[in-house]
C-alpha cells in the first residue's frame, strides 16, 4: 500500500499550510514593516517553489532540464530587471 | 447626442473626413463583393475558421503587407511635411499623431506579424511536423493580433489617434497632457495584440521543443528554426512586462491611479523604464528571425553549408540574454548617475560582439561559394553593409557621454532605421520572395524583383543617410517643422526624394505580385531554388498534413544530403494521419475582444462587462468541448501523393 500513498503530495500540502500560517503571523504579530515584508516575500517564493515542484510535477518528466532551465532563466531576468530598476530609479538617481 | 460626442475627432481636417469616406466605401465594396461572388461560406470555411499553420501564416502576411502600406503612407506624409522649411501641409497635432501611428504600426502591426507569418509557415515544415503544438491557440493568436491592429487603425476616424510617440512616455501620455482617447487606443490595442503574441511565443517554444522529426537533435535544427526558438523564448520573458506596463498605464488613465504621475507619490520615470525593459528585447525579437532567414538564404545561394553553425547558435543565445541587460541605453539622459550609465554602456557595446560574429560567419559562408544573385540573395547581401552602418552608429549611441549629443536627434532616427529596415524589412522581403513558391506555387518575377530591390536599397540610403548629418547639426526628432535659417532644408528635401524612391520600390513589389500571378510558370516542381532544408521536401502546394511520411533526420542538412548523397529521408509506410478540426471560436472570441477593447477605450462600462463575461464564456466553451480532431485515411493520402507524383512527372 505504501507506494500508493501520495507521500510527497501530502508532505507538500502540510508544508504549504505551514508556510501560509507563517505568512499569516505578520498580521497578528506586531513586527516592523521591513521584517513583515521579508517574511511575506520569503514565504511567497518558497510557496511558489513548493507548488511548482510538488504539485505541478516540474521535476518528474523527461523535459526536466528544459523546465528548470526555463525557471532559472526567468528568475535571472526578473532579478536583473528588479535590481536594474532599483539602481536606475533609486540607488543611483 | 451627448453620448455620441465622445466618438468625434478632436482635431478634424479634410484629409480625415476623406479617409472616413474611403474606409466606409471600402467596407461596403468588400461586403458587396463577397455577397456578389458568393464567397462568404468559402471565407468562413477555408480562412476564418482555419487552424492550419500555413493558412494562418498567409493571413499574417496579408495583414503585415496592409500595415506596411499604412505605415508607409504615414512615413511619406512626415517626409513631405519636413521636405521644406515652415511647411503647412500638416499641423503640429496632426504630425504628432502621424509619427506615433507610424511607429506603432511598423513595429507592432507590421514587423511582428511579418516575423510570425514566416515562422508560422516555415517552422513546422522545417522541423518535419504536421502543425504547431496548439493549432487552435495559433488561430487565436492571429485573430487577437488582427483585431488589435484593426482597433488601432480606426483610431484616427473615431475619437482621435494617439499622439505621444510610439514609446508613449507618461506623464506626457497621462490624462493631464493627452486628453483625447488616443492613448487609450494605444494601450488597449497593443494589449490585445500582445496577448496574441505571448500565446504564439508559448506555442512555438513548445512546438520546437516537442515536435521535431525523429533524429533532429537541437544542434541539427536549421538556423531559422533556431532563431525562431530563441525569439519566442524572448517573447515569453519580455511580453509579460509589456502586459503589466500597459495595464498600469490603463489604470492611470481610466481609473485614476497615480502610478506614472508626477504627484501623489507617482513615479514619473517608471513608464520609460518598464517600457524599455520590454522594448529592448523586442528589438531582438525582430532582428533574430531575420538573422535566421539570411542564414538560410546565404547558404542556399552560395551553395555552401553555413559557416560556423555552433558559433551562430552560441551568438544568438548570448544575444538573447544580453538583450535583457541593456535597456537603460534608451534613456541615458534621464538623470541617473554615471555608475548606471557606465554599466549599461558596457553591456551595450558587448552585444556588438556576438552580432559581429554572425556578420563574419555570413561573409565566410559566401567565401569560395558559387554565389547566385537572386532577389532574396540581393537583399541578404545588401543587408550586410547597411546593417553594419546601423551597428557602428549604434555603438556610437551606446557611449553614454557621447549620447548626450545624439539623444533625440535625427541621428538616432537614422540609426534605428539603418538597423530595422535592413534587419527586418529586407529580411521579410527576402524571406517572402524565397518561400513564395512554396506558399503559392509560382515564383515572383526576378527582373521586376531586382528593380524593386535597387529602388528600395538606393531610396533607403538617400532617405536616411542625410539624417545622420542633420541630426549631428542638431535637428531634433519629432519636430514638425523648422525655420529656413536652420539650414536643414536641402538635406530634408533629399530625404523626401529618397522616400519617394522607397515608395516606388514597394509599388513595384505589388506590381510584381500581380504580374507573376498572371504570367509566372506553375511548373516549378517542389524545390525551385535547389535549397537545403526540410520545407522543400514537401509537395507544392503543401498538403494540409505537410508530410505523408515523417522525415528521419540524420544530419544538419538532411534534405541536401538526401538529394546529393542519397541519404534516406522518408522511411516506413504511409499511415493514417491525425489532424485538428477547424474552429470558429478563435475568430468569434477575438471579435468580442475588439468590442471589449473599444468599450474600455471610451469608458463604456456596460458593454465592457458584457464582453468580459462573453470572453470567459468562450474559454469555458473550449474547456468543456469534446474535440478529438479527425483522421485522414491511408487511401486518401496515397491518392493525393500519387496525383502529385503524376504532376511532378509531367513537369519534368
Amino acid at each position: 500500500m505504501s507506494e500508493l500513498f501520495p507521500r510527497k503530495q501530502v508532505m507538500g500540502f502540510v508544508f504549504s499550510l505551514v508556510l501560509t500560517a507563517a505568512a499569516l503571523t505578520v498580521y497578528f504579530l506586531d513586527v516592523s514593516f521591513a521584517v513583515g515584508m521579508t517574511i511575506l516575500l520569503a514565504t511567497a517564493f518558497i510557496q511558489a517553489a513548493v507548488q511548482l515542484v510538488g504539485f505541478m510535477h516540474a521535476g518528474e518528466s523527461e523535459d526536466k532540464v528544459a523546465i528548470y532551465a526555463n525557471i532559472y532563466y526567468g528568475i535571472a531576468i526578473a532579478l536583473v530587471t528588479i535590481f536594474g530598476t532599483l539602481l536606475i530609479l533609486v540607488w543611483d538617481m | 447626442m451627448d453620448y455620441f460626442d465622445r466618438f468625434a475627432i478632436p482635431h478634424p481636417s479634410p484629409a480625415i473626413y476623406a479617409s472616413m469616406v474611403a474606409i466606409g466605401l471600402t467596407v461596403i465594396a468588400i461586403l458587396i463583393g463577397l455577397t456578389y461572388f458568393k464567397k462568404w461560406s468559402y471565407l468562413w470555411r477555408e480562412w476564418l475558421t482555419t487552424v492550419d499553420h500555413k493558412r494562418i501564416g498567409i493571413m499574417y502576411i496579408i495583414a503585415a503587407l496592409l500595415m506596411l502600406f499604412r505605415g508607409g503612407v504615414d512615413a511619406l506624409m512626415m517626409r513631405a511635411q519636413t521636405a521644406v522649411p515652415d511647411n503647412k501641409l500638416l499641423d503640429a497635432q496632426h504630425y504628432n499623431e502621424v509619427f506615433t501611428t507610424h511607429g506603432v504600426v511598423m513595429i507592432i502591426f507590421m514587423a511582428m506579424p511579418f516575423i510570425y507569418a514566416l515562422m508560422n509557415f516555415v517552422v513546422p515544415l522545417q522541423i518535419g511536423a504536421r502543425d504547431v503544438a496548439f493549432p487552435r491557440l495559433n488561430a487565436l493568436s492571429f485573430w487577437l493580433f488582427f483585431m488589435g491592429a484593426m482597433l488601432f487603425n480606426i483610431s484616427f476616424v473615431i475619437g482621435g489617434s494617439p499622439d505621444a510617440g510610439w514609446t508613449s512616455y507618461f506623464p506626457l501620455a497621462g490624462n493631464d497632457f493627452s486628453q483625447s482617447v488616443g492613448t487609450n487606443y494605444y494601450l488597449m490595442s497593443i494589449q490585445i495584440a500582445g496577448i496574441g503574441t505571448l500565446i504564439s511565443g508559448i506555442n512555438f517554444v513548445t512546438t520546437i521543443f516537442k515536435m521535431r522529426a525523429p533524429g533532429m537533435k537541437l544542434m541539427k535544427m536549421p538556423m531559422f528554426t533556431w532563431t525562431a526558438l530563441i525569439t519566442n523564448a524572448i517573447v515569453v520573458f519580455a511580453f509579460p512586462v509589456l502586459t503589466v506596463t500597459l495595464l498600469l498605464g490603463t489604470m492611470d488613465r481610466l481609473f485614476g491611479t497615480h502610478i506614472f504621475s508626477m504627484t501623489n507619490g507617482g513615479m514619473d520615470m517608471l513608464w520609460a523604464n518598464l517600457f524599455w525593459v520590454w522594448g529592448h528585447p523586442e528589438v531582438y525579437i525582430l532582428i533574430l528571425p531575420a538573422f535566421g532567414i539570411y542564414s538560410e538564404i546565404i547558404s542556399t545561394f552560395s551553395r555552401r553549408n553555413l559557416y560556423g553553425y555552433t558559433s551562430m547558435v552560441a551568438s544568438i543565445v548570448i544575444i538573447s540574454f544580453f538583450s535583457f541587460l541593456v535597456w537603460t541605453h534608451h534613456f541615458y539622459t534621464m538623470g541617473q548617475g554615471p555608475l548606471t550609465n557606465s554599466i549599461f554602456s558596457i553591456t551595450t557595446m558587448a552585444i556588438a560582439i556576438p552580432t559581429g560574429i554572425k556578420i563574419f560567419n555570413w561573409l565566410l559562408t559566401m567565401r569560395k561559394g558559387k554565389i547566385e544573385f537572386t532577389v532574396p540573395m540581393l537583399y541578404s547581401v545588401g543587408f550586410i553593409p547597411i546593417f553594419t552602418i546601423g551597428g557602428v552608429t549604434g555603438v556610437m549611441l551606446g557611449m553614454a557621454s557621447a549620447d548626450y549629443q545624439y539623444h533625440n536627434t535625427m541621428f538616432l532616427v537614422a540609426h534605428f532605421h539603418y538597423t530595422i529596415i535592413p534587419g527586418v524589412v529586407f529580411a521579410m522581403l527576402a524571406g517572402l520572395t524565397y518561400w513564395w513558391p512554396k506558399m503559392f506555387g509560382f515564383m515572383l518575377n526576378e527582373r521586376i524583383g531586382k528593380w524593386a530591390f535597387w529602388f528600395i536599397a538606393i531610396g533607403f540610403n538617400v532617405t536616411f543617410f542625410p539624417m545622420f548629418f542633420t541630426g549631428l547639426d542638431g535637428q531634433a526628432r519629432r519636430m514638425y517643422t523648422y525655420s529656413e535659417a536652420s539650414g536643414y532644408g536641402p538635406l530634408n528635401m533629399l530625404s523626401f526624394v529618397g522616400a519617394v524612391g522607397l515608395a516606388i520600390g514597394f509599388a513595384l513589389i505589388v506590381y510584381n505580385v500581380y504580374y507573376s500571378t498572371r504570367h509566372s510558370s506553375r511548373n516549378i516542381g517542389s524545390d525551385p531554388w535547389d535549397a537545403r532544408t526540410l520545407e522543400w521536401a514537401t509537395q507544392t502546394p503543401v498538403q494540409s498534413y505537410n508530410f505523408a511520411r515523417t522525415p528521419h533526420v540524420d544530419s544538419i542538412e538532411a534534405f541536401w544530403d538526401y538529394k546529393k548523397k542519397g541519404q534516406p529521408l522518408f522511411k516506413g509506410s504511409i499511415e493514417k494521419i491525425h489532424m485538428p478540426n477547424n474552429s470558429g471560436v478563435p475568430f468569434i472570441m477575438s471579435c468580442i475582444f475588439f468590442v471589449w477593447g473599444f468599450s474600455f477605450i471610451f469608458s463604456m462600462w456596460i458593454p465592457a462587462i458584457i464582453t468580459t463575461i462573453a470572453i470567459f464564456a468562450c474559454m469555458a466553451h473550449r474547456s468543456f468541448e469534446k474535440d478529438d480532431g479527425y483522421y485522414i485515411p491511408v487511401e486518401e493520402i496515397e491518392a493525393t501523393e500519387k496525383d502529385s507524383e503524376v504532376l511532378a512527372d509531367e513537369n519534368r
